[in-house]
């Protein structure tokens, strides 16, 4: 199948400038910069392919090989539809990892309630900046997704959900609902196969924690977005009590390559249990940051002197984190691993949403961990205790240990307090807040020694950090 | 309380998507608070009548979701990212620049009604950093002076 790869596809570099995206369209659309397209040889271009091509117009997108996925799977029984999705080793690109086709089988045959379909396109995770592009260059490719999604659990709804920060997103995406139900692809009858399928488009208004799966289905409901306690797992009882799956947009956007691709040629772009490409977001102290379509276990040292150009400046690489902020840092020496969810989890990291964030010589690693720490204790719903109480604690341990007053015990103490936010919440935001703080604390101890008994940060200028007294023993 | 005829196709269109009428609500606020530049008590009001819900319903929604406000806003909202991988890239410099600039802090207005500085966590645009949001606007791969550039045009 790799004709399929490469006919009838220009380069995203024959296009000349990044922004001659507008030449294709056909609506008028209100003005907004274009985030900046990279590439590299080592690409394997499946989800991004259609980057930079115009696909945001149906015409253009059914040029480029579009709606014949869905069309392929119409023709498909359910079942052999998740077959293919199992077999093609594909795994959520949220950040869980959980395989796709298993999470679509868990879905009961027959129900009394509607079933429904949700992609995710909440994110919000920091240094994931990926489901954004797939909006913004290939939105029919979701759509596709969620109704080839629709097809193999017995669905007749599907949900698009965009974080409000998103909005022109969400204008792209609102247009091309509208042209495929247009075109009859959506509604009633879909392609004459008698089926009838829903497609909508919903919105965010600016939350991290409602890119958590249950906390979604409630924000879609209508309410704050505080996590539902599991079991039952929305694919039995989801939004509105119906069976739900709810899936990633890039996730979403792999399948129909898949359904055309087939799954054998899918799962051997990347590693045995990990099918595939992803769109990894390289961001931080790098020469050529950008999001990246790389198979699945590409080496991460590659990926950061090699694809993304090495550490500017002439600095060291002291740590990266590998998978958006929730997931553990590793340091310079442990970076020589596959990037694919086993490996990575052996390394005692995560893969988590392929956010890559690179870190220089000069920046502490206190600081970074208190940054890191503020955003969860912001984002935290308040709902659950441990991560509540947790992260304003942790926040307020670090920013006074940042500030030169923290004392020796308070090292110990950050560790264990996250140790015990671990596993004690209804959602893993509790856990993506305490995990990096383990693994800063751990690996980089002697730094936070240096920020004791009231010196000043050791990487800031003087007077740069607000001091803070140093409390009584 | 009177919408554009765009808010009101829209709310009777979104009010067909979903099996409860409570399901428009969050972004039927946001697109609300577009038009009137903050959510005003009448507004609050207005939606939950609709809705069916009661007032509190509505407040409590409006509490958990960070780009909603109660409180009125500059005309440009500046929305500086400081999160992990802009601040690698300057995001911090950034704040710091505007806050100086604008005289205000976060969350603050200038008296003329002009801006509005906010620092808010990720935006999405960490291969891009350090960016910045205005409304709904982004800018990307930023330094001061490129800064000063987009918030000088703004002012004109």
């Amino acid at each position: 199948m790799i004709e399929y790869l490469k006919t009838g596809w220009r380069s995203i570099e024959s296009l000349g400038s990044n922004n001659t995206i507008t030449q294709f369209l056909n609506f008028p659309i209100p003005q907004f910069s274009m985030a900046d397209l990279v590439s590299h040889p080592d690409e394997v271009k499946v989800v991004s392919r259609r980057f930079g091509q115009g696909a945001t117009n149906i015409d253009r997108y059914l040029e480029l090989d579009g709606y014949k996925a869905v069309q392929k799977a119409l023709a498909m029984e359910p079942d052999a539809i998740i077959n293919e999705v199992k077999n093609s080793g594909l795994r959520g690109r949220g950040g869980a990892g959980f395989s796709t086709g298993m999470k679509w089988s868990f879905v009961p045959k027959q129900s009394a309630k509607p079933k429904y379909v949700l992609c995710n396109g909440d994110e919000s995770e920091p240094g994931t900046c990926k489901d954004r592009l797939i909006f913004e260059h290939d939105p029919h490719a979701v759509i596709e997704g969620v109704m080839i999604a629709a097809l193999a659990v017995g669905s007749q709804t599907g949900y698009i959900y965009i974080r409000g920060e998103y909005r022109y997103l969400s204008v792209i995406m609102q247009k091309a609902i509208k042209d495929a139900y247009a075109r009859g692809f959506l509604g009633k009858n879909i392609f004459g196969s008698g089926k009838d399928l829903d497609i909508f488009w919903h919105g965010g208004a600016g939350a991290y924690e409602v890119g958590e799966e249950s906390a979604l289905m409630e924000s879609l409901e209508g309410k704050r977005g505080i996590p539902r306690i599991r079991p039952p797992f929305p694919a039995v009882v989801g939004l509105w009590g119906g069976p739900t799956v709810i899936n990633n947009a890039e996730t979403l956007a792999s399948v129909p390559h898949i359904m055309l691709g087939g799954a054998d040629w899918y799962s051997k772009i990347g590693t045995p249990k990990n099918g595939g490409t992803r769109l990894f977001c390289l961001s931080g102290n790098l020469e050529k940051p950008g999001v990246y379509e790389l198979p699945m276990g590409y080496n991460l040292k590659k990926m950061i002197y090699d694809v993304g150009g090495g550490i500017p400046n002439g600095r060291e690489l002291k740590a990266v984190v590998p998978g958006g902020s929730s997931t553990p840092v590793l340091l310079p020496e442990e970076i020589d691993v596959p990037m694919d969810f086993d490996s990575l989890m052996k390394a005692g990291s995560m893969l988590g949403s392929g956010g890559v964030v690179v870190l220089d010589d000069t920046n502490c690693i206190v600081k970074f961990a208190l940054r890191t720490i503020k955003f969860y204790q912001h984002e935290s719903c308040g709902w659950c205790i441990p991560c509540r109480e947790g992260t304003d604690w942790l926040k307020k341990t670090l920013t006074r240990f940042h500030a030169g007053g923290g004392l020796k015990k308070d090292i110990d103490n950050i560790q264990y307090l996250s140790e015990n936010m671990l596993g004690r919440t209804f959602c893993p935001l509790g856990d993506a807040a305490a995990m990096p703080t383990i693994a800063f604390v751990k690996k980089f101890r002697e730094e936070f020694e240096a920020h004791l008994e009231g010196k000043p940060c050791p990487f800031e200028e003087e007077g740069a950090v607000e001091e803070l007294p140093v409390l009584a023993h | 309380m009177r919408f554009s005829e765009e808010f009101e196709q829209r709310f009777v269109d979104m009010l067909g998507h979903y099996p409860t009428k409570r399901s428009v609500l969050v972004p039927t606020l946001l697109y609300a608070q577009d038009e009137v530049g903050f959510l005003s008590d009448e507004l609050v009001q207005e939606i939950a009548s609709r809705l069916e819900l009661t007032e509190l319903d509505v407040r409590n929604v409006i509490s958990y979701y960070s780009m909603l406000t109660t409180k009125p806003r500059g005309k440009y909202n500046v929305q500086v990212c400081t999160n992990i991988a802009c601040m690698l890239r300057g995001g911090e410099e950034l704040y710091a620049h505007c806050r100086n600039k604008l005289g205000i802090g976060h969350k603050g207005t200038t008296p003329d009604g002009t801006f509005t500085l906010e620092e808010v966590e990720c935006i999405g645009a960490c291969s891009w950093a350090p960016a910045v949001q205005v409304n709904y606007d982004f800018h990307e791969n930023l330094t001061v002076e490129k800064l000063d550039k987009v918030l000088d045009g703004l002012k004109k």
